[in-house]
């Protein structure tokens, strides 16, 4: 179990600033998922911490050691990558058991933890096959095992899911997680799906063009967003976002709803618009509700309402649920959000 | 569309191809087997009597044959040896950032685009040379003797010529086999502990196995039947100690005249060809099913 700290950690490429000094803990045993749009300096972020990238300034603590300038191999940490990064040309136990011969292991400790690893990842029949022999999931999963055998402090990973399919990817999450639970052991984790963080985490860390915008849990990050970005990046579908008089009534530059807090009715209600589409997913629908001067509103409500696209309707946001921002984008916190 | 009438027609416009390649290929085989049992002799008209195999027992008991055997052995090997290794040294070095980049690969590719009978008469005269080659003004800087290159040792001069002309090919062939090597694989040894020679020897070289293999094949074709280097050097001497089967088969057509024997040692060269490629495909053959 062990902490990871960025103190002031900054990453240049020439002129160019990827991340400008940036301040970040994570405790022993947590999983924290860094999660942003492309480009937001993420990976990068992952990649200083696993030292495949130099830090340009600041300092980088491993259990309270200076890492900054240690060899990736050093530092104690494995990674999963997205490609998996598997070697073609071993086989899957040749693949896992890598980092014990470069660690010079003696024969026996390799092949108890080769098998082990593959024990606890289900692969004891794929042992002697070439990765290009498995499917995504199998090479995923001896991906994770090559991280496993090394005993790292904790482990990185950068978009593992990314190439899987779909319900594959529901089934890894899972396995990720269990994972976590049964090693106990650091996690970093990196994606651009704010369902797989949120699915994940214990903590939440969103990126913005190399800048934290918020750190917290899942539920902290969804219900008290402290930036216009984080409250429009977390959550699926997108909140409401609502500038000029509207929001000036409430004395804040934008004002944001999500959509479950948006009340549907075909009599009355505060804005009125017409449905552009409705999406019936059985547990939930989706009504978008253009409204004259506002733009669409997205609407969450009960699976077994009967609404059609062209359907005139009546949109009302639940005040109490309001999420307020000034014209920095950021968060307005005191006193209850109250129209004038 | 698999029918019988899509396979009859696919077979009627492949015909044109494949009959071009049988003229132009199985009847000069033709003509060489039915002169290499011939006696043809271009100083001597007098008939082409049929001979049997007197001229294959003609050709394989000529004094310089093993030798030429040998050489050509000796040449094929060298050069790819020569190649292969500073082949993977230059891609490797040529794949690492720096300024200019661009530039030094066009520069390294050059010598490809020289014409083997200029390039070896480059190295004669002006490398080689015992009284002008820079070679010997070299030794003499050290107080040494000039080692007169092709009379000494001219096995080795030019093996070191023909793998200058060939390293180029080797090394771009590598370079790019190099390239398509993904980072990741390198960074996910790297953070496994590998150190530079334990990620080349277990990532790179591996994955360069099928290029490498490329490389051999192609090379050994070429190889095998090289001789302007050697008509423009040596002339397959001192003696013959230069000659390789190639040279060998011209010296018997073109030298002496003798068509049918000169036959005879292509065949020889031909069968002795399909022997080695055989014998290579089982060697590293292998990796080219990936």
């Amino acid at each position: 179990m062990t902490s990871i700290a960025l103190k002031n950690v900054s990453k240049r490429y020439g002129a160019h600033e990827v991340i400008p000094g940036l301040d970040l803990e994570i405790e022993a045993g947590e999983l924290v998922v860094f999660v942003g749009p492309s480009g937001c300096g993420k990976s990068t972020l992952l990649r200083l911490i696993a030292g495949l990238e130099d830090v340009s300034s600041g300092q980088l603590l491993i259990d309270g050691r200076d890492a900054t300038r240690l060899p990736p191999a050093q530092r104690g940490l494995s990674m999963v990558f997205q490609s998996y990064a598997l070697y073609p040309h071993m086989s899957v136990r040749d693949n896992i058991a890598f980092p014990l011969k470069m660690a010079r292991r003696s024969k026996s400790v390799i092949e108890r933890k080769v098998n082990d690893a593959a024990r606890v990842l289900n692969l004891q029949e794929y042992l002697d096959r070439k990765p290009r022999e498995l499917s995504g999931g199998q090479r995923q999963r001896v991906a994770i095992g090559r991280a496993i055998v090394r005993e790292p402090v904790a482990f990185l990973f950068d978009e593992p899911l990314s190439n899987l399919d779909a319900a594959l990817r529901v089934n890894m999450r899972m396995e990720i997680a269990g994972l976590h639970q049964q090693l106990g052991a650091t996690m970093i984790y990196v994606t651009h799906d704010q369902v797989e963080a949120m699915t994940l985490a214990d903590r939440i860390v969103v990126l913005n063009a190399g800048r934290v915008e918020q750190v917290g849990t899942p539920l902290e990050l969804y219900r008290s967003p402290a930036t216009l970005f984080v409250a429009g990046f977390i959550g699926s579908p997108r909140m409401n976002l609502l500038g000029g008089f509207e929001a000036r009534q409430y004395g804040a530059a934008t004002i944001g709803i999500r959509p479950e807090h948006v009340a549907l009715s075909s009599s009355e209600g505060r804005w009125r618009g017409k449905v552009s589409l409705a999406e019936h997913l059985g547990s939930d629908t989706f009504v978008y509700v253009d409204v004259d001067g506002l733009g669409t509103i997205t609407v969450r409500t009960t699976g077994d309402v009967d609404v059609r696209p062209g359907d005139s309707l009546w949109v009302t946001p639940e005040e109490t649920c309001l999420h307020r921002f000034d014209e920095h984008g950021r968060a307005i916190r005191q006193g209850p959000p109250q129209r004038h | 569309m698999a029918s019988i009438h899509s396979r009859a027609t696919a077979r009627l416009m492949l015909s044109p191809a494949v009959i071009l390649l049988l003229v132009w290929m199985a009847a000069p085989l033709v003509m060489t087997l039915w002169y290499s049992l011939h006696d043809y002799q271009l100083l001597m008209p007098r008939g082409n009597p049929f001979l049997g195999l007197e001229n294959y027992a003609y050709f394989l008991s000529d004094p310089g044959f093993l030798q030429s055997i040998g050489n050509t052995f000796m040449l094929v090997m060298g050069v790819l040896l020569i190649t292969v290794v500073c082949g993977v040294g230059l891609a490797l070095l040529l794949d690492q950032p720096m300024y200019g980049r661009g530039v030094v690969r066009v520069l390294v590719v050059a010598p490809f685009f020289v014409m083997p009978t200029v390039s070896a008469l480059v190295w004669k005269n002006m490398f080689m040379n015992p009284v002008n080659g820079l070679f010997a003004w070299m030794a003499q800087m050290f107080g040494a003797d000039a080692i007169d290159w092709l009379a000494q040792v001219p096995l080795l001069s030019l093996t070191l010529i023909v793998a200058w002309g060939w390293l180029p090919f080797a090394t771009l062939i590598l370079l790019t086999a190099l390239q398509s090597l993904d980072t990741e694989q390198k960074e996910a040894a790297e953070m496994d502990g590998a150190n530079a020679w334990a990620r080349f020897l277990h990532i790179t070289l591996p994955h360069l196995s099928r290029a490498i293999t490329v490389v051999i094949l192609i090379q050994t074709i070429f190889l095998l039947s090289l001789f302007a280097e050697i008509f423009v050097t040596t002339n397959g001497g001192p003696g013959t100690q230069s000659s390789n089967l190639a040279y060998l088969v011209y010296s018997h057509a073109l030298l002496r005249f003798d068509v049918g024997s000169a036959s005879a040692g292509g065949v020889i060269a031909v069968v002795a060809a399909n022997i080695l490629a055989l014998l290579l495909m089982r060697l590293v053959g292998k990796s080219l099913e990936v």
